[in-house]
């Protein structure tokens, strides 16, 4: 049995690793002796997917080690055995990058939740990869210090799946993804080898390897330390909610907002399905009578904040807005923020379910790009509410559907791959924050052609020679690196023919 | 003097570098050669001049989004951005002066191109990140001479392992890029420097952490030594100091300025340089204006800790008979030794209780040749390194041995 949805073709399972498992259990638990590995059915349920539960399989084997040497002696007896690994962190992956696989070994790094340096004259915090997003923040809270990135599954996710997908949050705007607050990190490769790529110190002295490492899905090493920038809290943050009549209004006031200059600390959209949504579950006094949404938060020294605020709300009355409201407290500013946290469960409310698509496009395509997507819901007969990381063109819409009313799913599936391509026809990409996956790997070539398709894998190729590690996310076919190898040079033919003599 | 191939478009880079690969020869990757003088001194058996492939693609300011052909000078985007209120935020420097007509390199400023591949970013690095930081979107010819693209143009993007990221900073030794899309930023509206002196290194290193630590978001942090200070515009005669930026709206800088006095009260009073003054002190601290002009004196840029910045480059200064000043609060060491040679071996034993690395930027071409320019690897991450570089150019064709031997 495949366990996982029709239509999701993974890699074929490895009938002699299969055939082998117990001798495979008892080698792993020799090297990670007590409670960390789990092999009985019912033990690794838990672990049979991700968020992104439309998927389940149970893996070979739940390894849980607890040392950089048990991960090192794991990926060195797996590669000597060509079994292969998926990494897993909290397992809140919205892709199904940590989805298992039948013939191989779930490596869960929830035991590696230590954190190991605060160092705030250096402002950086060096942790295991099991630590919470949230779990930093809060270690270096007491100092005034905070963890920049601040995706909303902060309170569960770890470090560790956030360098592997790259993750953002609603403050990326200014303060940067994943990849501009993580400084350093120590890389397991699957043959065991360790290397150390970055540090306290800024940049690389030769190539920027961490810069691939971040956001490359668990496919090219596993991460068993992370060192990440922290920032000084601001001293003010204040937001301003505001309604306009349509999402036209709203777009071009999130374009001349920065357009004058102003990198506000993060702007996020709802539409009406969402505002509603939200307001229905949190009660915040969202108004329902708009089309359109926007929350404006702009943080730093008080008079900056006053400053800057008076001129949102200038060029906001300038796009049409119907209803405006500063934040004249903390608690006000922290409830226009609660509707907006609680998008996600105040749809789930709305339906059975729901996929949460995550495309980026260029701003000014929003108007386009939402009235596009009516159609496409009138189409598939789907509901789609959406909330937006407007400063940054990423969007989120949320597709309603039944799994038990029969082909919802299927259609839920082929509605959210529709608005992926719109997003890429557009001049956007297939994800922003929640990375490739099982979930837009088939989605790869409308972005993407064979060639460019084929390098991303020959440097795959260079961290893990026997495509081990978490095979059948991102790419679309599982390729041996052999195949990669070959070149297409003809040699008869040379182009440039009045070429300076070779 | 190697042969030179000029390409016009994407396809003749990719016709050059499938000629040279299946004829077994190897090619410099040249921009405006403003850079030729940094790195390894590589031997090659001809050159591709790209300086043909020049223009901006696409510039929209409300997206914060550039794109343009690698050989689009860097001059040209600066200006098209400058006009519109908008600049590249990572302050890239201009190695022209430093490396000056003695080290052989050219006199412009460079392309686009060479300053992605060389990812040298300036005093506002440690507010906003590199060039690498930036870099949304390339397109580019492999080492096996394809075309492929990587990235996009917008901001948030994980589709795909994040290859603008890789280029820069690689030397042009993975691919030929044709065309890079950058994030552009606002240009802040105002800006203005305190200064203030500091007794010791040590003092330095407390004053700039505290700065950098506090919430006065501080764009710019050097430790600047008496001697060095003085051959700065705007500090004359000055003692040691820490220069401390302040960028943005005016109602901000001006409250932010309140703040940063009383971080800085500990340490004594502090002077302001208004925005003029204040601009032209960070031009020189970007462009290293202290050790510009004196011929081929080995220069090392030294990227570690902040903390320990300070004493190391005032160790290193005293034990080697050179000079040295810091940016980066602290973290990026310019070290300017007394003659040619270089001391790869004392600079880089002197560095490794730190960690960070230490790159020869200016050497006479012996000197490069005798020392690593680039940082040496420990066993396991120079073989990933050449796997992830062979995957790019499995023929070695591509600036070969630029950054390391062999590879
Ligand atoms: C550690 C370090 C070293 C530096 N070394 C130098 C240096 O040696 N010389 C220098 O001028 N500046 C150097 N800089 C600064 C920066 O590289 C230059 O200012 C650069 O912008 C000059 O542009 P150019 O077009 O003249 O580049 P060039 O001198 O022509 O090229 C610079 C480098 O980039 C590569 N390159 C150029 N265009 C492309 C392209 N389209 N695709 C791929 N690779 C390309 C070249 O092969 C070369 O390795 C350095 C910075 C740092 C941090
Ligand atoms: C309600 C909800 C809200 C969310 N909101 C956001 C949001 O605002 N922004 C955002 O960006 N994402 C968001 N996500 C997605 C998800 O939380 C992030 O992708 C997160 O980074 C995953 O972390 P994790 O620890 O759960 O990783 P997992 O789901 O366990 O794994 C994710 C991927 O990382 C790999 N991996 C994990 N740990 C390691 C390691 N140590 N070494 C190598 N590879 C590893 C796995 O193989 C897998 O490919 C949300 C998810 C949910 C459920």
């Amino acid at each position: 049995m495949t366990g996982t949805a029709p239509g999701l073709r993974m890699p074929d399972a490895d009938a002699r690793v299969l055939a082998r498992r117990s001798d495979i259990i008892a080698d792993l638990k020799a090297i990670v002796p007590g409670e960390g590995v789990i092999a009985h059915e019912r033990e690794m349920r838990p672990y049979e997917s991700d968020a992104l539960t439309a998927y389940k399989q149970l893996p070979l084997v739940v390894v849980l080690p607890s040392t950089t040497a048990q991960v090192a002696a794991v990926l060195k007896y797996c590669h000597d055995n060509e079994i292969r690994v998926v990494p897993r962190g909290a397992g809140t992956s919205l892709s199904g990058g940590a989805l298992p696989l039948e013939d191989a070994v779930l490596l869960g790094l929830g035991k590696f939740n230590k954190i190991l340096e605060i160092d705030t004259p250096n402002r950086c915090a060096v942790v295991q990869p099991g630590v919470t997003n949230l779990g930093i923040s809060k270690a270096v809270d007491h100092l005034g210090f905070y963890y920049a990135p601040d995706p909303s599954s902060q309170i569960a996710c770890t470090i560790g799946g956030n360098v592997a997908e790259n993750s953002g949050g609603v403050h990326c705007l200014k303060y940067g993804l994943t990849t501009n607050n993580v400084l350093g990190a120590e890389l397991v490769l699957i043959t065991g080898e360790i290397v150390r790529l970055g540090g306290k110190h800024l940049d690389a002295g030769g190539l920027d390897l961490l810069s691939v490492v971040i956001g490359s899905e668990g496919l090219l090493g596993v991460v068993t330390e992370v060192t990440v920038r922290l920032l000084k809290k601001p001293d003010t943050a204040r937001a301003v909610l505001v309604g306009f009549p349509t999402s036209e209004d709203a777009g071009e006031c999130v374009a001349r907002i920065i357009a004058a200059g102003i990198i506000p600390a993060g702007i996020e959209m709802m539409d009406k399905d969402a505002i509603a949504a939200a307001e229905a579950f949190v009660n915040v006094g969202y108004p329902l009578d708009v089309e359109a949404l926007l929350i404006v938060e702009l943080d730093g020294p008080e008079a900056e904040c006053a400053h800057l605020l008076e001129e949102v709300t200038r060029i906001a009355q300038a796009c049409n807005s119907v209803t405006l409201r500063v934040s004249t407290s903390e608690a006000e500013r922290l409830g226009f923020w609660a509707g907006r946290k609680a998008a996600f469960p105040a749809v789930g409310r709305l339906s059975p379910d729901y996929l949460c698509m995550d495309g980026t496009i260029p701003r000014r395509q929003l108007p386009f790009v939402l009235a596009r997507m009516r159609e496409l819901g009138a189409k598939y007969g789907l509901r789609c509410a959406n909330v937006f990381h407007a400063g940054d063109g990423n969007l989120h819409p949320l597709i309603l559907y039944d799994a038990n009313a029969p082909g919802e799913l299927h259609a839920a599936e082929s509605f959210g791959a529709d608005i992926l391509r719109l997003c890429v026809e557009v001049g956007g990409v297939l994800t922003g924050e929640h990375g490739v996956g099982v979930e837009k790997r088939d989605l790869m070539d409308t972005m993407f052609n064979e060639v460019d398709l084929a390098q991303q894998q020959r440097m795959k190729c260079a961290f893990d020679d026997k495509s081990l590690l978490n095979p059948g996310k991102v790419f679309p076919t599982l390729h041996r690196c052999a195949e990669f190898g070959r070149m297409h040079v003809s040699g008869g033919a040379l182009p440039f023919p009045d070429l300076p003599r070779f | 003097m190697s042969d030179i191939i000029a390409a016009r478009d994407e396809a003749e880079v990719a016709d050059a570098v499938r000629t040279a690969l299946s004829a077994g020869k190897t090619l410099e990757i040249r921009g405006h050669g403003s850079k030729r003088a940094v790195g390894r001194p590589s031997q090659t058996d001809l050159t591709l001049d790209l300086s043909a492939l020049t223009g901006v693609t696409l510039y929209e300011p409300e997206e914060l989004v550039l794109s343009a052909r690698a050989a689009t000078p860097r001059a040209d985007i600066e200006d098209m951005l400058a006009a519109s209120g908008q600049m590249l935020a990572f302050e890239p420097m201009d190695p022209a002066p430093l490396l000056g007509s003695a080290a052989g390199a050219g006199t412009t400023s460079g392309t686009l191109g060479g300053l992605f591949a060389v990812n040298l970013s300036g005093p506002r690095r440690i507010s906003h990140g590199a060039v690498r930081d930036h870099a949304l979107g390339i397109k580019a010819v492999s080492g096996r001479g394809e075309p492929f693209k990587s990235g996009g143009r917008v901001v948030k993007n994980v589709t795909g392992y994040d290859l603008p990221r890789l280029m820069a900073g690689a030397f042009g030794t993975l691919c030929v890029a044709t065309e890079i899309t950058l994030k552009v930023l606002p240009r802040p509206p105002m800006e203005e420097t305190l200064v203030a002196k500091v007794a010791s290194p040590e003092a330095a290193a407390a004053a700039l952490s505290a700065a950098m630590g506090s919430s006065c978001e501080v764009s710019g942090a050097a430790f600047l030594p008496e001697g060095v200070a003085g051959r700065l515009p705007g500090l004359s005669g000055s003692p040691a100091v820490v220069a401390l930026r302040l960028e943005g709206v005016a109602p901000s800088v001006s409250a932010r300025r309140t703040m940063l006095r009383a971080v800085l009260a500990p340490f004594g009073a502090a002077d302001v340089l208004e925005t003029d003054a204040s601009r032209a002190l960070w031009l020189g601290v970007r462009d290293v204006a202290p050790f510009c002009g004196l011929g081929e004196r080995a220069v090392w840029r030294i990227s570690t800790e902040p903390m320990a910045g300070p004493a190391l480059a005032a160790r290193l200064a005293a034990d080697l008979g050179g000079e040295a000043f810091c940016d980066w609060a602290g973290g990026l060491i310019w070290l300017c030794l007394p003659g040619e040679s270089a001391h790869g071996d004392a600079v880089r034993a002197a560095l490794a209780p730190h960690g960070g690395h230490a790159t020869l930027i200016r050497a006479t071409a012996a000197e490069r040749a005798r020392t690593p320019v680039f940082q040496p690897l420990d066993t396991a991450l120079a073989a990933l390194t050449k796997r992830v570089k062979e995957s790019f150019d499995p023929g070695l064709v591509l600036n070969p041995g630029r950054m390391h031997a062999g590879m």
